[in-house]
């Protein structure tokens, strides 16, 4: 078995990523995460503000005028995910070295 | 592990911004050496592979609950100065577009999860890369190892945080001591996601793993009679 293709691979990937921030994102803990946690049980919590960016569309990894929580959510996940896929695919596409590919996988 | 707005004072986030923006510009430089045609897209997909995971909080027991830091698994599969630009680039999509992780505690959040979870992480596995035997097969285990340092080191720099520039009076021992509990236990789960997603691409693609790359160029090659097809 010859090893797959760098771009089967990425493909195989952006899917894993999208159906966990799509759609398994719904299934996980909605309990405080460590530090929050933490900062309940030693009494710090209320020091926390809201965010100057609470009001946005996707804030909280709802979206806004969407009432169902597993849509809301999933579509939230899915709008971080083609998000951060474009900044840093675009970013690290400007920085990577010049010159001529090395692999005949890609 | 986000930190919000306000539990931090403005001198202590003023002086993280600092050190997260002198982290990101040497990681700018540093990252050009890591990438190429063939990483570029690969370091893209660990960037966004790793916002997903963040959003998979698991239950770590008695109401609170970890995710993913991703530290380790950015830092190993695509190299550690890119690795501190893909926490950079999801931590700063998270505060701005989800609110998660305050707009002035970016700076410490960059510094926490972007350069002190990955600076760890990366020393931890190239230290095990030093003295465990030199295959690949050991890059999953070790990537597993440095992820679970790496979350209590993060928690620890937090900690030391909050005693400099708090906002509340908290004992600085009783902190300590739930923040490195708590994220221990956290830091088992960090170490199950890392060692099983880099394990999977060292299984198919080993030469798309940055960490694996110098026992890869250390395989000798051997001359082998022709298998008759």
């Amino acid at each position: 078995m010859s090893a797959p293709r760098s771009r089967s691979l990425l493909l195989v990937g952006l899917l894993v990523a999208l159906l966990v921030a799509g759609f398994g994102s719904y299934y996980a803990s909605n309990h405080p995460d460590g530090l929050i946690y933490v900062a309940e049980q030693t009494g710090f919590d209320d020091q926390q503000d809201q965010s100057a960016a609470g009001d946005g569309p996707f804030a909280g990894y709802s979206t806004r005028g969407v009432d169902d929580e597993r849509l809301g959510g999933g579509l939230a996940g899915v709008a971080g995910v083609l998000v951060v896929l474009t900044l840093s695919g675009g970013l690290f596409w400007v920085l990577r070295r010049r010159g001529p590919a090395d692999d005949a996988g890609v | 592990m986000h930190v919000p707005d306000g539990f931090l004072d403005a001198t202590t986030s003023l002086a993280t911004g600092a050190v997260a923006v002198v982290g990101v510009s040497l990681a700018l430089r540093g990252a050009r050496r890591e990438l190429d045609d063939r990483t570029a897209p690969v370091a893209g997909l660990v960037a966004t592979f790793v916002f997903a995971g963040q959003m998979m909080n698991f239950p770590v027991g008695a109401g609170t609950s970890g995710h993913l830091l991703g530290g380790a698994l950015a830092a190993v599969l695509a190299g550690p100065w890119t690795a501190v630009l893909c926490l950079s680039v999801v931590l700063l999509v998270q505060a701005l577009f989800m609110a998660d992780g305050g707009i002035t505690a970016l700076g410490t959040n960059i510094t926490l999860m972007g350069l002190v979870a990955v600076g760890v992480a990366w020393l931890v596995f190239c230290g095990l890369r030093m003295v465990l035997p030199k295959r690949v097969s050991m890059v999953p285990a070790a990537a597993a190892v440095a992820a679970l340092v790496s979350v209590p080191s993060a928690a620890a720099v937090f900690t030391l945080l909050f005693v400099v520039g708090g906002t509340a009076p908290i004992d600085t021992g009783t902190l300590l001591t739930a923040m490195l509990g708590w994220h221990v236990v956290i830091g088992l789960g960090e170490a199950a996601i890392t060692g099983l997603v880099v394990g999977s691409v060292v299984a198919v693609r080993p030469d798309l793993v940055h960490g694996a790359r110098p026992l890869l160029e250390e395989r000798t090659l051997v001359i082998r009679p022709a298998v008759p097809r």
